[in-house]
């Protein structure tokens, strides 16, 4: 196959790979926003010196962290539908829909793990700094909001980057349950064509590409919460 | 001394030719074995299925004497190319790139495309029907190209990775009907899973032709035509056939 026709395959599915790209780019996008609103509870009930309180949110972690993606995602698309409860319930019409399966398995699994470095961030602000703010007469709750959470946000916020560019990778398993993303797209144009390495590639640089738009996105954030200054203890 | 030796030659030389002749008689089937129900291993380690059952007519027809060799799919051109064995009956797709390396019979059988949909359900193979529905097939095979070639811009099309998650979720309703090859269709409609579901209208594509591939120029291609042509007409053909399917794969 020569350079123009190789040019020629990638101009006619270029509007299918953009899709595919969007498709992406839509459920991590979503995924992870959505997933840091469920993680702010869990993490902070992690963080709890309570056991009954954090036993919740343990086992949920325990749970999303210690299993693959991939099973998550069959056993939401393909476990689900085989109860009939499920197929007759109000949620079916979301459920049948592959989309809505593996915006719900990424959500929740993201969830997990930013929990998780929620928890982490939560335990690693400076104690002098909570005993310095119940000492100037703060209420628990309001060291929450104004200490610990800010202070906690900008610790976490680089493991949070961090983790939204793992998702992006772990987003490609969604194809396996017939979305079209970036892989469907590629996987489809691969057994129409049988260019298997140009679209592969293509598909790489892609990800490439998306994952230093989200670097640079989250160097940006780091310098709008000063993230620098807070760790110059 | 002179007519002894002329005795020993012509001996030499019919043991030579009558032994070509012998040989000409004996025949190698090569077959792959692991695409059932038309060739697999049984449990004594022999090559069996719709394919062996053909070439042993076939070579009753030929007065020919045949054995069985196996092969990897991945090798199974240059096997019959390095005369590992001397005709390929295993369920092979006539195709243009395969017709450079090898010559084929006449087609011994045809995959069809056709759909399969639940019993309870109305699904018919029209345009008007089928527009907006929802269908699925495995991703890289023939019922997937034709979906996206042929009604691609009339129906959804959901591509599965695997044949069981496209039945998966026609059982659960999140798919109208899928389409796939015939016998594929036959082998799961038998299973528990399946008894819900029916073949639903015509097949809609019949142009996969299976045939017999063969070295390049070799005469067996005739001698099989011939054979083939014959276990047809006397109706041997369609006994196997019936064998494995109660619909003609011809």
């Amino acid at each position: 196959m020569s350079w123009a026709e190789r040019w020629e395959l990638i101009v006619r599915w270029a509007p299918m790979l953009w899709d595919g790209t969007l498709v992406t780019l839509q459920l991590v996008g979503i995924a992870v926003l959505v997933g840091l609103f469920f993680a702010i509870p869990l993490g902070l009930g992690r963080a709890s010196r309570h056991w009954y309180i954090r036993a919740v949110p343990y086992s949920y972690i325990f749970f999303f962290r210690g299993t693959p993606l991939l099973l998550q995602l069959f056993l939401v698309y393909y476990g689900l539908s085989q109860f009939e409860v499920v197929r007759d319930s109000v949620l079916w019409p979301y459920l049948r829909e592959p989309y809505w399966c593996a915006l719900i398995t990424m959500t929740l699994h993201t969830a997990a793990y930013i929990a998780e470095i929620l928890r982490g961030a939560i335990q690693a602000v400076p104690p002098g700094e909570v005993e310095a703010a119940r000492a100037l007469g703060m209420s628990k709750r309001q060291a929450l909001q104004h200490i610990i959470l800010p202070r906690a946000i900008r610790i976490g916020l680089p493991a949070y980057g961090n983790e939204v560019i793992l998702m992006l990778k772990a987003s490609a398993v969604v194809y396996t349950v017939t979305l079209l993303d970036i892989m469907g797209v590629v996987r489809t144009l691969n057994a129409r064509t049988y260019q298997y390495e140009m679209f592969f590639l293509i598909a790489g640089l892609i990800y490439l590409v998306i994952t230093l738009l989200f670097t640079q996105l989250f160097k940006l954030v780091e310098r709008w919460l000063k993230v620098d200054a807070s760790r110059n203890r | 001394m002179k007519s002894y030796k002329a005795v020993l030659l012509a001996a030499l030389t019919a043991v030579l030719l009558g032994g070509q002749a012998v040989a000409a008689d004996k025949l190698r089937i090569g077959t792959e074995g692991a695409y059932p129900p038309f060739n697999e291993i049984d449990n004594t380690g022999k090559a069996v299925g719709f394919d062996l059952d053909i070439a042993h007519a076939l070579c009753e027809k030929m007065g020919a004497e045949c054995s069985v060799v196996t092969s990897d799919w991945d090798g199974i051109i240059p096997a019959l190319n390095t005369r590992r064995f001397d005709f390929l009956v295993a369920s092979m797709s006539i195709t243009e790139e395969r017709q450079r390396a090898v010559d084929f019979t006449d087609p011994y059988y045809t995959n069809k495309l056709q759909f399969v949909a639940p019993k309870n359900s109305d699904f018919k193979v029209d345009k008007d029907y089928l527009k907006g529905k929802t269908i699925g097939a495995q991703r890289a095979t023939i019922a997937g190209q034709w979906l996206e070639e042929d009604i691609g811009d009339l129906v959804n099309i959901r591509l599965y990775d695997t044949q069981e998650n496209a039945y998966l979720d026609m059982a659960s309703g999140r798919i109208d009907g899928v389409l796939a090859d015939v016998f594929v269709q036959y082998e799961w409609l038998q299973s528990d899973a399946g008894s819900d579901f029916e073949f639903k209208g015509d097949p809609v594509f019949d142009d996969d032709k299976i045939g017999i591939a063969v070295r390049k120029g070799d005469p067996l291609r005739e001698r099989l035509n011939k054979a083939l042509k014959e276990i047809v007409e006397d109706g041997t053909y369609e006994k196997i056939n019936a064998k494995y399917f109660p619909f003609s794969i011809y």
